[in-house]
């Protein structure tokens, strides 16, 4: 049970995270004025239905990760959902067009298998008594 | 050299708000998937200290990465916020105390190498 709800949040928060970033890069990349340090511009750029769609995608997968965290751990949570910097990049090549090298390709494949890796060991190594007996059962 | 600064600043914000978050909602306790969940969680934003401050940290890794975006491919901008990782997972043993074990070290180590060749 404990399980299945982990990963449950966790194809929440992957599905909103690439959604949510792929909107933002492109409603900031069409934004005519530059990003900087002036907080009424990026007041501005959130009237862009595009910006503002992504940060409602960003905002749902933030509250997932809290959800997220709550039944696994850091260390197990940070490298699986590390498999979003593969969409990223697939989603940069595929739908903005992106020239991506294959030094990057290379690059975003060794964090992928060092996710993959990871992803193998146990959820929660700080567990309280409540996991115990649920993990040794399935 | 303001695609880094912004790559940098992203990553420390970024690095704060995860330890912050893991370390609260593990004394919070688990959390149900459903809408009553996620209103529980919007309640908790409001009532736990440090989650707040986590935030707040979020948010200015957000802007941060906003203006990264911008200026930087995706594929570029996302990859490489992957750097907080390895600074999270040190942090996540010797501050959280979680076991991390020899498999978990060289896929932290791939993870590292990835990290490294993005940035050349």
């Amino acid at each position: 049970m404990r399980k299945y709800r982990t990963y449950l949040w966790l194809l929440l928060f992957l599905g909103m995270r690439a959604g949510g970033n792929l909107s933002l890069a492109w409603g900031t990349k069409h934004f005519p004025q530059t990003l900087a340090a002036n907080p009424l511009v990026y007041l501005r750029s959130m009237l862009d239905p595009f910006v503002a769609g992504g940060i409602i995608m960003l905002i749902l997968a933030m509250l997932a990760q809290l959800a997220l965290l709550s039944v696994a751990d850091l260390s197990f949570f940070l490298p699986v959902t590390s498999v979003g910097y593969v969409i990223a990049a697939l989603s940069g090549r595929f739908f903005l067009n992106e020239a991506v090298s294959l030094q990057r390709w290379l690059a975003v494949g060794l964090i992928f298998a060092g996710a993959v890796l990871v992803s193998r060991t146990p959820q929660n190594t700080t567990a309280a008594v409540e996991t115990a007996p649920l993990e040794v059962s399935e | 050299m303001k695609i880094w600064f912004l790559v940098v600043v992203q990553i420390i914000t970024t690095a704060a708000s995860d330890l912050l978050q893991s370390h609260e909602m593990k004394r919070v306790g688990a959390q149900s998937v459903s809408a009553r969940g996620m209103a529980h969680m919007l309640h908790l934003l409001v009532e736990r200290r440090w989650l707040l401050l986590s935030i707040v940290s979020l948010a200015i890794s957000f802007f941060a990465f906003m203006a990264l975006v911008q200026i930087a491919p995706l594929s570029f901008a996302v990859p490489a916020s992957a750097a907080s990782f390895i600074v999270e997972t040190v942090l996540a043993k010797f501050w959280l105390k979680e076991k991390v074990g020899p498999t978990r070290i060289v896929g932290a180590c791939l993870v590292l190498c990835g990290v490294v060749l993005l940035g050349q």
